[in-house]
């Protein structure tokens, strides 16, 4: 099976340093980046698909060109390859351009899957891998707590969180899927690992590369990416409200239940 | 030697200047997350319970941590001895009887990468990469420590084997080695530097026993073992190097395994440091945190210095070993001296911070301080690692009596 995870260089959440900068985009050199939290969950799961199932996982991002040493860490996992779309042009790219930007990288890689994660922990905005399928014209399984591919069918099924419990899907591959942390938890890269990533490549292009242009002005319809097309802008920041302190019940499971039960009553919330 | 040809230190050719590659720093940062989270909560009941940590040993070969000094041709992960070493203190910065494992397995297995056959290597390699097999080093005897030339213990040879007679002390893992790889006397009348031989001793052996274990003020989960050899057979196919070379064998450990020593007690301090830094932020007298407090300020300052002090010195030694020369001895000497006395300032300044609460075994500062003690003594003492800085200095004594030359002995 041939699989690519969308893996993306993020400020490391550790470093409490995410923060934008005077022109309202994300300050990059605030934090040492590393790749989303919740993509090392999806490209776990990749590489125990192509464990059992043989095959490769690419890793294909959007992001400057110190990305390359972030994606490091994924080869190091175990992934094959690296494919890093880097343009000073995109800096300030919007969800829309980001998408547009990584169908177009996506063009150019054999895949029977797609695997993103839940959201970034930068952006928080969790649509770009939504909009990503549609642009491929690719079924899109969102939520999932288990990816069960049948190469020979051609065919792969999702346990989906639903409200209630699960939601099992079917569809035919190539497929993106969008995967939650309970595919597992992400393994730490072997020593092996890392030293085998040396000799692994992870190619890189720039906007033109992929024929896309930067020009355009982000109106609608138009085929321009990157930040000065895109069609969102960040025109303010502020910090939220601190919270009011929160209330710790502490006890035997029982004796709390209870008292947890009588405080949401209290406040009519049940 | 085949071990050391792996990662490439961003070195400049012919200046001995570092920088760690991007390789490096993805290992550290990848041990230190797994010594976080899966070290850190054991090192407490480690030390407490004094027992060799087999959960750990398994950890460290799944991960590979045990290949590092390992040629790839034979299982291993083909580090450099500055890769070795960020790898030790990463794990020492956790809990230094984990880290023990890995130097010791490196430190075992030195003779055998340094003058071993192909055909031993071959043999025995594979299993030490894996983490299958453990093996330790064994020099020191009662009566023959820093003087480790004083040996005592005989190796006859007979046939196709070698008798061995003796016994060994202060050898760290000898309880739960596979491998013990010892050093014994094979001409009595031969000078110094070629009275001994050295043996790969595959264990359990007939004649072979553990003694007793030492119990000790620090490194507690870490078997330290006496060794009795009683008319112990092995076989000749084992010896590694030629009759005679033993000693020289053993100094050229030493020159690669004191780095180890010393990053082991960068870790120690680094481990004090971050654990001072937290409490300091966290603590509250007089109504204020007390890192406020110039005084603790000051003392975190100085303990940070000499951390790093003591890093930078270990990281370029690794580099100097590695270049070879003969200045190798001498930078082996000094980056353990400075980082062994690093480390017992440093901890001991943590508890310090920490008050009466650091004097407790609530914190893991009074066992750092415990651990950090004996970077002062094994694989030569600091009283040794200055007599080698000086004869690099002055060059060897003229008139040294017979019995004493190139005597740069150690405990391990």
């Amino acid at each position: 099976m041939k699989i690519v995870v969308l893996a993306k260089p993020v400020p490391d959440p550790a470093a409490a340093a995410e923060r934008l900068g005077s022109d309202n985009r994300l300050d990059r050199s605030a934090a040492p980046n590393v790749i989303n939290g919740n993509d090392e969950y999806t490209l776990e799961a990749a590489l125990q698909l192509v464990e059992a199932h043989g095959g490769e996982v690419t890793l294909v991002a959007m992001a400057p060109a110190s990305g390359a040493e972030t994606l490091r860490k994924g080869l190091a996992m175990g992934a094959t390859r690296g494919l890093l779309v880097t343009d000073p042009a995109l800096g300030g790219s919007d969800a829309w351009s980001t998408a547009r930007v990584l169908a177009a990288a996506l063009k150019e890689v054999e895949f029977d899957l797609v695997l993103a994660g839940f959201d970034t922990s930068d952006g928080v905005g969790g649509v770009v891998s939504a909009a990503v399928a549609t642009l491929l014209k690719l079924p899109y399984l969102s939520s999932a707590a288990k990816i069960e591919p049948n190469p020979d069918a051609g065919t792969v099924r999702v346990r989906r969180i639903s409200p209630t419990g699960f939601d099992v899907l079917e569809t035919t591959m190539p497929a993106l899927i969008v995967g939650t942390q309970l595919l597992g938890t992400p393994r730490y890269p072997s020593l092996k690992g890392i030293m085998a990533a040396r000799s692994k490549e992870v190619a890189q292009r720039a906007v033109a590369d992929l024929g896309l242009s930067t020009e355009g002005g982000g109106s609608a319809g138009d085929g321009a990416v990157g930040g000065s097309a895109s069609r969102t802008t960040v025109t303010g920041k502020r910090t939220p409200p601190a919270r009011a302190a929160a209330k710790v019940v502490r006890g035997a499971p029982a004796d709390a239940a209870k008292e947890i039960v009588a405080l949401l009553a209290e406040r009519r919330l049940i | 030697m085949a071990a050391v040809t792996g990662t490439a230190t961003a070195s400049t050719a012919g200046t001995g200047a570092y920088r760690l590659t991007e390789d490096q720093i993805l290992l550290r940062d990848t041990l230190r997350e797994l010594a976080d989270e899966q070290i850190v909560p054991r090192a407490a009941e480690i030390d407490r319970s004094g027992e060799f940590p087999e959960d750990i040993r398994q950890l460290l070969a799944r991960h590979d941590v045990l290949a590092l000094p390992f040629p790839e041709a034979y299982g291993g992960v083909g580090a450099d001895l500055l890769t070795q070493c960020i790898a030790i203190e990463q794990i020492a910065r956790a809990c230094v009887t984990s880290s023990l494992i890995l130097s010791v397995q490196g430190l075992g297995s030195l003779p055998l990468l340094l003058s071993g056959t192909e055909e031993q290597q071959a043999r025995l390699i594979p299993d030490l990469a894996s983490g299958k097999r453990l093996i330790a080093f064994a020099l020191t005897e009662p009566e023959a420590g820093s003087d480790a030339a004083a040996a005592r213990t005989r190796a006859v040879r007979d046939g196709d084997d070698y008798v061995i007679d003796g016994g060994k002390r202060f050898i760290t893992n000898g309880s739960v080695a596979d491998i013990v790889t010892v050093f014994a006397v094979t001409d009595p009348e031969a000078k110094t530097s070629r009275r001994l031989s050295c043996f790969a001793v595959e264990v359990p052996t007939p004649g072979f026993s553990v003694v007793r274990l030492e119990h000790k003020l620090g490194i507690r989960g870490s078997p330290t073992a006496e060794l009795s050899f009683d008319r112990m057979r092995v076989p000749a196919a084992n010896r590694i190097g030629e009759e005679g070379d033993g000693w020289k064998l053993a100094m050229g450990t030493f020159d690669r395994s004191r780095p180890g020593i010393a990053a082991q007690a960068v870790g120690i301090a680094q481990g004090a440091l971050d654990a001072a830094v937290a409490y300091a932020k966290d603590r509250k007298q007089f109504g204020q945190r007390i890192g406020d407090f110039q005084m603790i300020q000051a003392m975190l300052a100085d303990m940070d210095a000499r951390t790093e002090a003591a890093r930078q010195l270990t990281y370029k030694a690794c580099v100097e070993v590695e270049a070879g020369g003969p200045q190798a001895a001498r930078w082996a000497s000094i980056a353990k001296l400075v980082a062994g006395d690093a480390a017992m300032a440093v901890t001991t300044d943590a508890v310090q911070v920490f008050g009466g609460y650091g004097y407790t075994d609530d914190f893991p500062v009074e066992r750092m301080m415990r651990d950090a003690k004996i970077t002062q003594l094994y694989e030569g003492t600091q009283q040794i690692q200055r007599l080698v800085i000086a004869r690099a200095l002055l060059g060897k004594p003229a008139a040294r009596i017979e019995g004493n030359e190139g005597n740069e002995g150690t405990e391990s």
